[in-house]
């Protein structure tokens, strides 16, 4: 199982957690296993059944837009981040 | 060559015995301490300070055989720097057992820094001149340094404090807010009895009371695509720490164009992310996020709420990096976004690469010159 942490906008469709584990050898895998588990969350990050270009998506450092996408591995030990832009600043 | 102790044989010299040495092409070394080498020194001298002596002699003066003339202030401490360098083989080191005093009254070159600084900045900032990577040349780029802070408000105020206590000398404010109540729980530029003022001019005067020759720019407008570019202009650094992502993109791409390197920071309740965007070097915010969020999933700290400390740390990590600009030391945050979790005090860090398909400063960049262009790809 890797891990997969939660960007605080989007805690409350995991049920608060920052972090969960989750089955599957690649980022898609990943994802479909976290969506069959919290269909909350499919509902904020996907469109079309495809993941928002929105959100970031890394396994460990590195961005997965510069290794093979959504098929990029994911062994057990890794750690997938989803991102997005935070807005906050001065406010 | 040894003495009766057995001890090498160190040859002494006048200081007039010194200067005809030094004139056949001696190499002179100099062991005293930075602070003394920094106010004047012979200008053909090596600066090696007696406890480095050791360590660094073999990368200085590679061949042993090298005629040396040791001297320090009195003659004291090259004496023991020279048994040293004997010790570790050095067979032509000669000691002036004078003091360098008299070698600069019978007209041995010397040459003396001009004075960067007066001497109150001397005074002020001298515990961060004692650090070997600012000193005076240092102190002196944050004296001439000119940085734009977009809003003052949270991420803004503490790192304003530092830049302005660390001697900064230019700081522009752009905000066009007033202080309100509820901004002081973390906007500690501003005061309670404040409330009403603009922020820009609340904040001149924390920052003048802090730092009175600290020379503050009042901008009191907000940050647009109509004035970005007027803004930004007269600025070496630019302090992100804005609330809305319309206007990071509209700094982004005016800081693509005029080059000037952007440290960016962001809150969210408990979490805070930080990194630097240095033109066509780095990536830029369209790269790190080519497509902003909808609203529902970016929310204000007025809607979302904010812990007070957060912006505060954020913010002296921006001032961090802005001083490794300016100072040209260290290693920025280009190329890495540092995430802070304050719940669990912990640190993450991703790697965020320049996209050659960025529309600002890509590969096809308007604003690049052809060498810029190449974008490395990770393998």
């Amino acid at each position: 199982m890797s891990s997969v942490r939660i960007p605080p906008v989007l805690r409350d469709a995991v049920g608060g957690t920052r972090q969960v584990d989750a089955a599957g050898d690649t980022v898609s895998a990943v994802l479909d296993d976290l969506f069959a588990r919290y269909p909350a969350l499919r509902e904020r990050v996907t469109e079309d059944g495809e993941l928002s270009h929105f959100i970031n998506v890394y396994v460990n450092d590195r961005d997965v837009r510069y290794r093979d996408g959504l098929a990029t591995t994911v062994g057990p030990d890794d750690t997938v981040i989803l991102l997005p832009a935070m807005a906050g600043g001065a406010g | 060559m040894t003495n009766h102790m057995g001890q090498p044989y160190i040859r002494q010299a006048s200081v007039v015995e010194s200067l005809r040495l030094a004139g056949d092409g001696r190499r002179i070394i100099d062991v005293r301490e930075t602070s003394e080498w920094s106010e004047g020194h012979i200008p053909t001298a090596t600066h090696l300070p007696l406890r480095e002596v050791a360590e660094r002699i073999q990368e200085l003066v590679p061949d042993p055989s090298t005629p040396l003339l040791i001297h320090c202030q009195s003659g004291a401490r090259s004496a023991r720097a020279s048994a040293e360098l004997a010790q570790l083989g050095y067979g032509d080191v000669v000691n002036m057992a004078g003091h360098i005093g008299d070698w600069k009254k019978l007209g041995g070159a010397w040459e003396e820094p001009k004075q960067l600084l007066t001497d109150a900045q001397r005074i002020r900032y001298s515990r961060q001149m004692l650090i070997p990577e600012i000193g005076q040349e240092g102190q002196r780029k944050l004296l001439d340094a000119k940085v734009l802070l977009i809003g003052a408000g949270a991420l803004g105020s503490g790192a304003a404090f530092y830049l302005a206590s660390s001697g900064v000398g230019t700081i522009g404010l752009v905000d066009d807010d007033v202080v309100e109540e509820s901004n002081l729980q973390r906007q500690i530029l501003h005061t309670t009895e404040r409330i009403g003022m603009l922020k820009t001019e609340s904040g001149r005067l924390a920052i003048n009371a802090l730092n009175p020759q600290t020379r503050v720019v009042e901008h009191r407008e907000r940050l647009t695509a109509d004035n970005v570019e007027r803004l930004i202009a007269d600025y070496d650094v630019i302090l992100d720490g804005t609330d809305n992502f319309d206007t990071r993109y509209v700094l982004n791409d005016a800081a693509i164009k005029f080059r000037k390197p952007v440290v960016h920071g962001s809150i969210y309740r408990w979490d805070g992310q930080v990194t630097t965007f240095v033109p066509f070097e780095g990536p830029c915010y369209r790269c790190m996020y080519p497509t902003q969020p909808p609203p529902e999933l970016a929310p204000a700290c007025s809607v979302a709420g904010v812990l007070g400390v957060l912006p505060g740390i954020i913010g002296l990590l921006e001032a961090n990096e802005v001083f490794k600009l300016v100072l040209g030391v260290g290693q920025t945050l280009a190329g890495r976004l540092l995430m802070f979790d304050a719940m669990g005090t912990t640190f993450d860090e991703v790697k965020v690469w320049r996209d050659p398909d960025c529309p600002v400063c890509g590969v096809d960049s308007p604003f690049a010159a052809a060498a810029e262009t190449r974008v490395e790809v990770p393998a």
